[in-house]
Order: C-alpha cells, then sequence, then structure tokens
C-alpha cells in the first residue's frame, strides 16, 4: 500500500504518497511528476536517471524512495532559475554536447555534482567524472567540451 | 508484481530486533544498489527491507596510529576512494574504491554492503583482505570479531549468522615501508565487473628483504581469496623480479577459475600472474612513498581492450 512521504525536491517539500518498493527514479517521474530523470537501464549502469542528493550524484534508479527523505534532491527541472538554464545547461547547447538527448539530463547532473566540488578539473578528471554515464551518439567529446567551458564560466563568474 | 514493506530503524539495536521480529522473510540493506537490482531479476524477494540509511553514526572513517582505520558499516564506497589517509596509508583500497563502478553508484554502495554480498568480484574485497581486514559484527546475542578471510563461505554467501550486523571494518596500521596496489582488469574501463582482480601490499625490512606481502585475488574461485603459498614464496626474500615472477606464479596455480561471458578460465589465470607481478612491482617500487591518487587511478583499471 501506498505510504506517505515527504521529500525535499528542488528546494521544495513535496508530501507523496508512494509504494514501499518504489525506487527513488519511479517516485519522482510517477508521483512527483518530473519526468526530466530518465530511465535507460534500471540496475544503475546507464546513469540517465542521475541526480543529486546532498549535492552528490546518485543514480536514483537504485535509491529506494521511502529511504530519500532527509535529504536535499536536485533533478534537471531544478537547475534552471528565473534568468535562464544553469551554466552546465547552456554550455551542453553552446558545445552541442547532444544528440537524441535522453542521456543528456543524467550527464547534466553528473556534471553539475561533480564541478560543485571540483571546480577547476583536468579533462581527465571530468572523464572519470562521468564514466557512469552512458550516450550512445555523441562521442563525448562535445560533452567533455561543454562541461570544461562550463567550469571555465564558472569559475570566471564565482 | 512483486513488492517488499520499508522498515526503518534509527538505531542498531532497533535493526537487530526487527531483524530478530522478521527473521528469513526480510533483508537488511545499506545502500540497495546491489538489492534493487537483485529484486527486480527476481534473485532475492524478501517481504521487507531494513533500511540503514537512517541509523546515525555509522558513516564514519577514523585513522589513528595505534588502531589503523576504521571504517563504519554506512561509510560509501566514494568516501573511501576521497579520503586522505586511505589514498596516502592503503593505496591499494583507494584503487579498488575508484575501480567500483561509476560515481553515482559509488555515493550510494558501502564497503559493509559490498562485503556482505560477498560476490567473488567485489572490487573493495582484494585489498580488504590484503590489509588483513577484521570485521565487527554485532548479534542477539551479543558482539564479536572475524578475520575477513573467514567470513567469505561461498559466491553470495558469508559467514553472518541469522540476525547479524556487520558494523565496522577494521584495517590494522601498515607497517613502515609498505607500498601496495589493486588492479581491476575488465573489458570495459567504467561501471563493467572485474574478470580478475588482484590486490598486492608488501612491506619491506630495512635491509630491502620483504617483511611481509600479502596477495588476495578476485573474480577467480567462489570467493575472494588469499594467495598464502605465493606470499610465504616472498617473506625474507629480496623482491627482485625473478622471485617476484615466482611468486606471481604460485598465484596463478592457487586459484580456481570459471569460464563466463567475460573470460575464460585459462586467460584469468594467466591474468592473475600478470596482474600479481604488476601490484608487487608496484608496491616494491612505492614503499614508504605517499602515491598520488592520480597514479592510483590511471593503473586501478587495465581494460582487455
Amino acid at each position: 500500500m501506498k505510504q506517505p512521504l515527504t521529500l525535499n525536491i528542488n528546494g521544495e517539500s513535496r508530501l507523496l504518497l508512494v509504494e514501499p518498493f518504489y525506487s527513488l527514479l519511479d517516485c519522482l517521474r510517477d508521483d512527483a511528476s518530473l519526468t526530466g530523470s530518465k530511465k535507460g537501464c534500471d540496475e544503475g549502469d546507464c546513469g540517465a536517471c542521475t541526480v543529486l542528493m546532498d549535492g552528490k550524484p546518485v543514480t536514483s534508479c537504485l535509491v529506494l524512495a521511502h529511504s530519500a527523505h532527509g535529504s536535499e534532491i536536485t533533478t534537471i527541472e531544478g537547475l534552471a532559475d528565473v534568468d535562464g538554464l544553469s551554466p552546465v545547461q547552456r554550455a551542453f547547447v553552446e558545445h552541442g554536447g547532444l544528440q537524441c538527448g535522453f542521456c543528456i539530463p543524467g550527464l547534466i547532473m553528473s556534471a553539475t555534482g561533480f564541478l560543485q566540488d571540483n571546480p577547476d578539473p583536468t579533462e581527465e578528471d571530468v572523464r572519470f567524472a562521468i564514466g557512469g554515464n552512458l550516450c550512445r551518439c555523441t562521442g563525448y567529446s562535445r560533452v567533455i567540451d561543454a562541461i570544461m567551458a562550463a567550469a571555465a564560466e564558472m569559475r570566471a563568474s564565482a | 508484481m512483486a513488492r517488499f514493506d520499508y522498515l526503518e530503524p534509527h538505531s542498531v539495536d532497533e535493526a537487530l530486533q526487527m531483524l530478530a521480529e522478521h527473521g528469513d522473510k526480510t533483508r537488511l540493506v545499506a545502500g540497495s544498489t546491489d538489492f534493487l537490482v537483485r529484486w527486480r531479476t527476481g534473485v532475492w524477494r524478501p517481504e521487507s527491507v531494513v533500511c540503514m540509511q537512517h541509523v546515525p553514526g555509522l558513516d564514519y572513517i577514523n585513522w589513528n596510529p595505534d588502531d589503523g582505520l576504521s571504517i563504519g558499516a554506512m561509510a560509501s564506497v566514494q568516501d573511501i576512494e576521497l579520503n586522505t589517509e586511505v589514498r596516502s596509508r592503503y593505496p591499494a583500497l583507494a584503487a579498488g574504491a575508484t575501480s567500483f563502478a561509476g560515481v553515482q553508484v559509488r555515493n550510494l554502495a558501502t564497503v559493509a554492503g559490498n562485503i556482505c554480498n560477498a560476490s567473488p568480484a567485489g572490487d573493495t574485497l582484494p585489498a580488504l583482505l590484503a590489509y588483513n581486514a577484521q570485521c565487527r559484527i554485532i548479534g542477539p546475542s551479543g558482539e564479536r570479531s572475524l578475520p575477513l578471510d573467514e567470513l567469505f563461505v561461498g559466491p553470495g554467501r558469508t559467514a553472518l549468522a541469522a540476525g547479524e550486523i556487520l558494523t565496522e571494518i577494521r584495517l590494522p596500521p601498515p607497517a613502515p615501508n609498505t607500498g601496495g596496489l589493486y588492479i581491476k582488469h575488465s573489458p570495459r574501463g567504467a561501471m563493467d565487473i572485474s574478470a580478475v582482480g588482484v590486490a598486492s601490499v608488501v612491506s619491506l625490512n630495512d635491509d630491502g628483504t620483504c617483511a611481509s606481502a600479502r596477495i588476495a585475488l578476485g573474480s577467480v574461485a567462489p570467493t575472494p581469496l588469499r594467495a598464502y603459498g605465493a606470499e610465504g614464496r616472498l617473506v625474507s626474500q629480496t623482491p627482485d623480479a625473478a622471485n617476484i615472477a615466482e611468486a606471481a606464479r604460485l598465484a596463478s596455480q592457487s586459484c580456481n577459475p570459471i569460464a563466463d561471458v567475460r573470460s575464460g578460465a585459462d586467460y584469468r589465470r594467466e591474468m592473475v600472474r600478470v596482474l600479481t607481478e604488476r601490484t608487487l612491482q608496484h608496491g616494491v617500487a612505492t614503499a614508504g612513498d605517499t602515491p598520488s591518487f592520480d597514479d592510483i587511478r590511471r593503473l586501478a583499471v587495465q581494460t582487455a581492450w
């Protein structure tokens, strides 16, 4: 039976009714109607479901929804603000770091979490940081360009 | 559709009570990364889970020169990878952590969970064995301590009794002049399961001979295992190329690999020889040094192509 669950999602406290066996990903998509986080493999391999929990990237398909209370959850829907896209989102657009787009919310969440802790990364650091995100279109080169450019822009405006 | 109930203890005592009450119909979960995958594929079908996420005070990693390293049951694999004491004093464990899945899974998965799931391919396990890890276990009848080497009894099976919880992993302080490395060999460089994994930790005497050598192998037997025969070949010897090559040959003879989608058995056995040689050479070359994490990260995963 569905149980009440209060989650902090993108800065809002949301009271939801959630099955006890639901993953955080299913809860976000089915119960919170936030479908930006994608279900690629549902076994933690592809990274399309990546969200931030307390600033750390996690595969939301492997998180028990009911265990996520008390954490600040950030999804792709939470990055843009009234001034527009986040620096990472903007850099992906400017560098063409996407094709079909299915993996991009996860890649952007991985990059966003990574750059918060590593403002001045090497390209090798970036490659390790997105090792858990599969993209079958881009070949990753423009994704990496975008993340390096976002890092530079965030440093310049910090 | 399969379902389970969610139980949330807020102390170890409460978790023990829940395990006692629900018996084998429940399953203890830490990071839930293995659990949810195996539940979805039908391998595990408990009626409930006891989720340890909200038990406070178990996510510590402490180091001191007398007791060594203490890892709380809820410390994540990423906490281990980022920990400066682990990187400088237990480089083989840092290598095991950085070779493990991807960042998003490392942020969830715990070292204790990796131990309790007892996969022969668990990426933190060979290094923990090579550092002589001890397990602190709390159960209905009190607390006990068990060497990690005695915990693994088969694929996915441990010596934990019903209702017991692994609460802490302890690694003794390394001797002076110690070096080590773990190398994971897998088809892909990220998000893969190891075809072979080898950890070696070597301590040298002042005269350059081996005070101790500990070698542990992953994915080449029903459990992760120590290569005691190979270790014995090095003790009190000069760790030169010939002695290391002989130890590596003994290590490859001591394993019992299967053939599966990731490797043939003969290939695995040969790779045990190669990786034992490489990790021992690295351990000897870096004994007493503070290794650079960038170097550890580059060496930790060596792919098949």
